[in-house]
């Protein structure tokens, strides 16, 4: 089966630094594929550059079997949600406003976008009352929980994440996490999510692209990774992980 | 409703400057002086009586430039001018002396003058009375026998070639202790006895207070300046009753003293021109009691502020509306953005005024050619506001904008703006509270507005009429302030707000 989403050789140079460095990644229809690594080991720029804010220096990216270029990324984007850290969501609309924006462009009816925008509460968790607030009035999982609302307003098949939880306390981090899988599950989407936590990693990854300084150390399952290492790096970094969390370690 | 109504008509009104007056109606102009303000005062009342045209005053315009160029777009019909001014300044011929040569050679021009109204306001020495009598002093000339006398002059009269440095050369002056000297401060210096000579203008109204003695020109050295009438000559067609009757009551009507007891009257005494000019004229039209001027002073006040009020609302409402849309594109295209603000930020850095004096060749004077000035000065606060608030958006907010794909214009008008809100409203703000402020100026272009009662009050030299010009803009300034800050709650979404 053809890859959702492909990189081939994929290089980016941001002036002097190399980003990325010939990184060539395969990610399979309905699985969610978690790049894992520390800032600066260039996982964001994937993102990126699946979502075509950002070309290649060299190698292709496809999704769906097409090259993201100049004239294709405006169709492509459309297939994709995207959701960032602390939600990303526009200061002056309130949390309601901000999930419809995409549907407002599409002209949908007024109701037709309530009832979607309730249904989107419901999946995500979000009290309905909330959806008034504007973002400041919100807790940080709360703006998180309207970012990813806002991300499938359309039902885009491919969902893509930038540290969704990085803001948030550990409680309520691991709530959404939980919740996290339970829905990448039942809507069988496309996920690809970045994150620098490997119990985060583990939780929702089918598979995990182990990625430093812009190149792929060694991508399969935590199990994979764990038992058969491609490199010293792949177990310092995994018992680093461990060391720093030491309350998960027994899970 | 009202409100816009009158801004409507203003709009209405400003179109008609550039054009000819309306059927029956002159329009008297004034420089920016007691005596020209008294003599125009003089003939707008005088064509009240005639009844034949309807007066609309537009007085105060300023120096012979802009009052001239206001007659010749024909923003004004009539105003009193000097043959001196008409031969060196306007038609830069100084061999033109004689009423009926200027007025020759004016006809071309579509103008033409009366006859002299009588007295001469030329530069002339003054030196105290009872020390022009101890020392024997009649004529200029009589100086060079003492050259112990401290003179006090002007700046502008050391410098002029038809000022001291012609007048010792024809005279074969040698003063050796001559200071310059602010002109309001050397009549003190001189009666306190601190100076000797002082420069005035023959129909000073200082000159009969402070027994001040003129001492004769018998060398013919300064230029006649005689009051005249210069008018547009379809004046003199289209109303010949009134031409006729502003003839025969001025002509030779006026003789220096009385011309200084005039502006003694207003200078000295405080009265309004209208009063003076009524006294003139003999009569009933004076408005005798102080509560009449004042009521009078307190209508002029509510005109002025409506018209200040458009002003400062036409002026920055068009800097809004071309403002923002610069900003916009400064923010898109950065390389024309940087070359359109620098344009915009060179214009501020011109002087208000002399960005208003560089209207009137391009759109005469009046309220128009303010209002572009107005306009243009208004533009830097909201065009870069506008800008600096664009490009301070959150990067991340603008691709998760073309991620939802929601287009240009909806992008712009639900995301980019609203999140510049606060940046562009400081920007009009700031345009606003200044252009109450600067729209004070366009009364030197007869733009009207509060600056008619400062420009008329630094004239008069009476603080009490500056301040009742100044006051209430600083009051304007205060109100639009508020107004914004109520509008910021409007405008601002209330995501934004603190």
């Amino acid at each position: 089966m053809r890859g959702m989403i492909t990189l081939d050789q994929v290089t980016k140079r941001f002036g002097a630094v190399v980003a990325l460095d010939a990184v060539s990644l395969d990610v399979r229809p309905g699985v969610t594929h978690v790049l894992l690594g520390s800032s600066g080991s260039g996982k964001s720029t994937v993102l990126r550059l699946i979502l075509g804010l950002a070309p290649p220096d060299g190698g292709v990216v496809s999704v769906e079997g097409t090259p993201v270029d100049a004239t294709s990324r405006d169709r492509l984007v459309a297939r994709m949600g995207y959701v960032v850290q602390d939600g990303g969501l526009y200061p002056h609309l309130t949390a309601a406003d901000n999930v419809a924006l995409a549907a407002e462009a599409h002209r949908w009816p007024r109701a037709r976008i309530a009832a979607r925008v309730a249904e989107l509460a419901g999946m995500a968790g979000l009290d309905a009352s909330m959806l008034r607030r504007y973002p400041r009035e919100l807790s940080g999982g709360q703006r998180q929980r309207v970012g990813l609302m806002r991300a499938l307003m359309l039902d885009p098949p491919i969902l893509l994440l930038d540290e969704p939880l990085g803001a948030l306390d550990p409680i309520v981090r691991a709530e959404l996490q939980d919740q996290l899988g339970r829905l990448f599950a039942g809507l069988a989407k496309t996920v690809v999510l970045v994150t620098h936590d490997l119990r985060e990693a583990a939780r929702l990854g089918h598979v995990i692209t182990l990625m430093t300084a812009g190149h792929v150390v060694q991508q399969g399952t935590l199990s994979d990774l764990e038992e058969r290492p491609a490199s010293p790096f792949v177990t310092k970094f995994l018992t680093a992980q461990r060391l720093a969390a030491p309350a998960s370690a027994g899970r | 409703m009202r409100v816009s109504l009158a801004v409507l008509g203003a709009l209405l009104a400003t179109a008609s400057v550039a054009g000819a007056a309306p059927d029956g109606v002159i329009r008297v102009g004034s420089k920016s002086f007691t005596e020209s303000y008294i003599l125009a005062e003089v003939v707008a009342q005088l064509v009240e009586r005639v009844g034949e045209a309807r007066v609309e005053r537009r007085v105060g315009l300023g120096g012979t430039g802009v009052t001239y160029r206001a007659l010749e777009s024909a923003a004004i019909d009539l105003y009193p001018e000097y043959t001196g001014t008409l031969s060196r300044v306007i038609l830069k011929d100084p061999t033109l002396e004689r009423v009926e040569a200027l007025r020759a050679r004016l006809e071309a021009r579509g103008l033409t003058i009366s006859d002299a109204l009588g007295f001469a306001n030329t530069y002339a020495l003054a030196v105290r009375a009872d020390r022009a009598e101890a020392l024997g002093l009649k004529r200029i000339g009589d100086l060079a026998r003492h050259p112990e006398l401290r003179a006090a002059f002007s700046s502008g009269f050391l410098e002029r070639e038809d000022g001291w440095p012609g007048l010792r050369v024809r005279y074969g002056l040698t003063l050796p202790r001559v200071t310059v000297m602010e002109h309001a401060l050397t009549y003190r210096a001189i009666a306190s006895g601190d100076a000797d000579v002082m420069d005035v203008f023959s129909t000073d109204g200082q000159l009969e207070r402070l027994r001040l003695r003129l001492l004769e020109d018998d060398r013919r050295f300064f230029p006649d300046y005689s009051a005249v009438l210069l008018a547009r000559r379809e004046l003199a067609e289209r109303f010949p009753r009134t031409w006729a009757r502003l003839r025969e009551a001025l002509e030779g009507r006026i003789d220096g003293r009385r011309m200084a007891q005039l502006n003694a009257l207003v200078d000295l005494d405080g009265k309004p021109i209208a009063e003076a000019a009524a006294v003139f004229l003999g009569g009933d039209a004076a408005p005798a009691s102080g509560s009449g001027s004042r009521r009078a002073m307190l209508a002029e006040i509510g005109v002025l502020t409506l018209s200040h009020l458009v002003l400062v609302l036409i002026s920055v409402g068009a800097a809004i509306v071309l403002g923002i849309p610069m900003g916009i594109v400064a923010a898109r295209y950065r390389r024309v953005g940087q070359l359109e603000l620098s344009v915009v930020a060179m214009l501020q850095t011109v002087p208000a005024l002399a960005l208003l004096m560089f209207m009137i060749p391009l759109f005469g004077i009046g309220q128009g050619p303010a209002l572009v000035a107005l306009s243009l000065y208004a533009l830097l606060p909201i065009a870069r506001n506008t800008y600096a608030g664009l490009m301070a958006i959150d990067r991340t907010l603008l691709e998760i904008a073309w991620v939802l794909r929601l287009g240009e214009l909806r992008r712009l008008l639900r995301i980019d703006l609203p999140l510049s809100a606060i940046a562009i409203m400081a920007g009009i703000k700031t345009a606003a509270v200044t252009t109450v402020g600067t729209a004070t100026l366009a009364a030197f272009i007869g733009g009207g507005g509060y600056g008619t009662l400062i420009v008329r009050g630094l004239a008069l030299d009476d603080t009490a009429t500056i301040l009742a010009g100044a006051a209430p803009a600083a009051l304007m300034a205060l109100g639009f302030h508020g107004l914004f800050e109520l509008a910021d709650r409007v405008v601002i979404p209330r995501g934004l707000r603190r």
